[in-house]
């Protein structure tokens, strides 16, 4: 039914093909595009046509090579372009018509500019001689996302599309991977055009630097061997360049404890003795401690983003920094950087791994014994845990944790954004890289469904589990259908607590208990009388699935959580939703208040963990 | 109060639509100021040059030059030292000048060595290049007999001495072109 290409294709150079074999062929724009998409190994395009972009819908037709999954809306089209780029590390495609087709596009777009993924928007644009005259279904879609687009591109010459596209591809995947679009005026996809293909990029003011400086590097390692307190700092970077295996072989050998952050779980074991779990806002005890009480951020494609420094003047006061990231302008954006290094997170840590062979053979080598007393005594003390639920009811964090062991950690799990997506992070164990996928700079709302079935698009094989939340779920569960349509039988649990529990959570911390508007599922009932949030059931979420074609279940006792699990994983031949219905008071924990610092986390409601005398 | 500076850069770019809104919402998105922006062709074709003045502290102009950098169609961001670049602004001022004050006007522009290029019977334009500080002093010199209209263009600004700083960008484009 599909074709899907067998090796990752990250990073595919446009002048990297074999050379001699010029094509050069007469064709429309449209064609060309087709054409250029398949040149570059696009093999899966998420999309809806529309005027302006129908005229590459007709030979997208012929393509044997280009799948298109036709959406329910674009903002589904977008993630599930993230989705598919966050679980096979290749460049996801979103495809739009021009006005309201492109501007549905604007959340994905940014929400992968925040995150680093590699994806390239399509979108069709009125004709060139109607741009700028307010025609019917304009935008300047290229105005609106040229700050939140690595870079973007308005063809009105078909002779371009090749060049433009393999630039595109080029740049959404290489150096800091991000998104970039291409918008195509109409009568440029309708003229007659030369195709040529393999084209020459032309990008003179775009170099990425990968090679790390091996001063840089050196230095980095002395202060490492020399540190007491070091903790590998490791952020989405690291996962984005495939780099889990070098940075394993660096932290076993030089034992320091190490920290993922929301964007790189499952890029180091969580099962690892070395792992203290994620930092920030709702990160573990022994995490955001550890960074606390370091004396060296040894930072690896990490941002220093606000939710996990906390109150930046206070976070990590006693510690250097080294920090090396792709992105230059990302070190000493936030905090001063002691050593910078600028480079690919593989090919620094590939280095870093000799460097510090080479300060161990001249005989430095750190002793963290002390550093280790102290963490673990944090990790045993303060585990990531939960309070039971109510009698007789589920706890979100019981079902989610179920969900993870009976699924394991081979599996695909995407997150929307609020409590289930913390709850998700903390409670399912991350073995893998890339079977995690979340919404994490933006925080966006509606990602899970739809970065779900592009994840399933991409990885056919592999289940993929959306965890959502009620909220989010109502956002975007339209794309059930595209998934039940598609053959892309995907499993969505959704955490269903009534309402919006995240801010619920701040209203019941922050506004006194005042429920302005968290509350989703209340109302009076038919016989007029208000109901519990739980209790209207409006929408019913399996009502709802199964008139999308899916199999719907719902699940609220504990007693049948196994069991619905196992249903649901047994189903194979359409999407499963469960409802699971959880009680609605459950909070994330630990927790960070927002702008203050890191010293001042809660362990749970109103306890902060004892750090003993010694408060280095 | 911070302590704010003023830098100089020098930006080559590509000579493509869009590039100047790019910059400019570059700025605008992550709070820099820009003090004054010029921008013109180069001696190459596909390279404009553009100078920004930008008035931050040492540490954001890390950031802006960085993230200039990150802009795809940036190619090279000097940083013009004061003392080693020369730095010249044009403006054009009207002046109120009758046949009583002319003379005085007049003399003024030859002390500063600037060009009267429109005469009328009750003012005089005025064309004057130069430093921001001798183009100050000149104002305020005038100022007394009334401006009537002014317009300043941006600084540009060139380094002293035989390096240049497109030749090897210039060859790079050449190279990929």
């Amino acid at each position: 039914m599909t074709e899907h290409a067998a090796t990752p294709r990250r990073g595919d150079h446009p002048a990297a093909h074999a050379p001699g074999q010029q094509t050069i062929e007469t064709m429309t724009g449209a064609q060309s595009l087709i054409r250029s998409l398949e040149a570059v190994g696009a093999d899966t395009v998420f999309g809806i046509p529309g005027g302006a972009i129908l005229p590459a819908y007709d030979p997208l037709m012929d393509s044997s090579k280009v799948r298109h999954i036709l959406v329910r809306h674009e903002q589904g089209a977008g993630h599930a372009a993230t989705g598919y780029a966050q679980a096979t590390g290749r460049v996801g495609v979103c495809m739009a018509t021009s006005g309201p087709g492109a501007t549905n596009l604007v959340t994905p777009i940014a929400d992968a500019y925040m995150d680093s993924v590699p994806m390239v928007a399509i979108t069709g644009q009125v004709a060139s001689k109607a741009i700028g005259t307010d025609a019917f279904q304009e935008a300047d879609i290229c105005g609106i996302t040229m700050p939140i687009t690595k870079h973007n591109y308005l063809v009105t010459d078909p002779a371009e599309i090749p060049r433009v596209i393999a630039e595109a591809f080029h740049i959404a995947a290489t150096g800091r991977p991000g998104p970039v679009l291409v918008d195509i005026a109409k009568d440029a996809l309708q003229a007659t055009t030369t195709f040529r293909w393999p084209v020459e990029a032309s990008l003179p003011g775009y170099r990425p630097v990968t090679k790390p400086h091996a001063k840089q590097i050196r230095e980095a390692a002395k202060l490492l061997v020399n540190s007491k307190r070091p903790v590998l700092y490791v952020g989405g970077g690291v996962l984005k360049a495939n780099a889990g295996t070098e940075l394993r072989i660096l932290a076993e050998l030089t034992g320091a404890p190490v920290v993922t952050t929301l964007m790189a779980i499952g890029v180091f074991p969580d099962s690892h003795p070395q792992h203290l779990g994620m930092p920030g806002m709702h990160g573990s005890v022994p995490a955001v401690t550890a960074l606390q009480k370091s004396d060296l951020l040894f930072t690896l494609g990490a941002r220093f983003d606000d939710r996990v420094t906390g109150k930046l003047d206070s976070f990590a006061p006693n510690a250097k920094v080294v920090h090396a990231d792709i992105d230059p302008a990302e070190i000493g954006k936030n905090r001063p950087a002691d050593v910078p290094i600028v480079g690919d997170a593989r090919e620094v840590l590939a280095d870093l791994i000799v460097a510090v062979q080479a300060e161990f053979d001249a005989g430095h080598r750190g002793d963290y014994a002390d550093w280790w007393t102290k963490l673990n005594h944090w990790k045993t003390t303060y585990p990531i845990g939960h309070e039971p639920a109510p009698n007789g009811m589920l706890s979100p964090q019981q079902v989610i944790e179920r969900i993870g062991q009976l699924v394991g950690p081979d599996a695909i799990y995407a997150a929307g954004v609020g409590q289930h997506q913390m709850w998700a992070s903390q409670f399912i164990q991350f073995e893998k890289p890339a079977t995690w996928l979340n919404s994490g700079g933006a925080g966006t709302m509606g990602y899970a469904v739809p970065a779900a079935m592009g994840a399933k698009a991409g990885k056919p094989d592999t289940p993929v589990w959306a965890i959502d939340g009620d909220g989010c779920f109502q956002m975007t569960n339209q794309e059930l259908t595209t998934c039940s349509l598609n053959n892309l039988p995907i499993k969505v649990a959704v955490i269903n607590n009534g309402s919006l529990g995240m801010v619920r959570q701040w209203q019941t911390l922050f506004y006194n208990q005042r429920y302005s508007n968290t509350v989703l599922h209340s109302g009076p009932g038919h016989d007029g009388i208000e109901q519990p949030a739980q209790g209207t059931r409006i929408p019913d979420f399996v009502m709802l699935s199964e008139a999308m074609g899916c199999v719907g279940l719902r699940c609220e006792r504990p007693e049948d959580l196994d069991a619905v699990i196992k249903q649901a994983m047994e189903i194979n031949d359409r999407p499963v939703v469960i409802d699971f219905i959880v009680h609605q008071d459950a909070m994330v924990w630990p927790m960070v208040a927002a702008g203050t610092s890191n010293d001042e986390i809660q362990f749970a409601r109103g306890v902060r963990p004892d750090f003993g005398d010694d408060q280095d | 109060m911070t302590t704010m500076s003023k830098h100089t850069l020098s930006v080559l770019v590509e000579n493509k639509p869009g590039v100047l809104a790019r910059i400019a919402a570059l700025f605008s998105r992550r709070g820099f100021n820009i003090d004054s922006l010029a921008v013109g062709p180069t001696e190459h074709p596909d390279i404009s040059r553009m100078t920004i003045v930008v008035n931050v502290e040492e540490l954001p102009l890390e950031q802006v030059t960085k993230q200039l950098n990150k802009l795809v169609n940036v190619i090279k961001i000097v940083e013009l030292d004061q003392a080693q670049a020369v730095q010249r602004e044009l403006v054009l001022v009207k002046v109120r000048a009758d046949a009583e004050t002319r003379s005085q006007v007049t003399e003024i522009v030859q002390l500063f060595r600037a060009k009267t290029v429109d005469v009328s019977p009750d003012a005089v334009t005025i064309e004057a290049t130069g430093s921001s500080d001798k183009l100050g002093a000149m104002l305020r010199m005038l100022e007394p007999y009334g401006i009537k209209e002014l317009v300043q263009s941006g600084v540009v600004a060139i380094g002293r001495g035989a390096r240049s700083i497109t030749d090897r960008s210039l060859r790079a484009l050449d190279r990929s072109a």
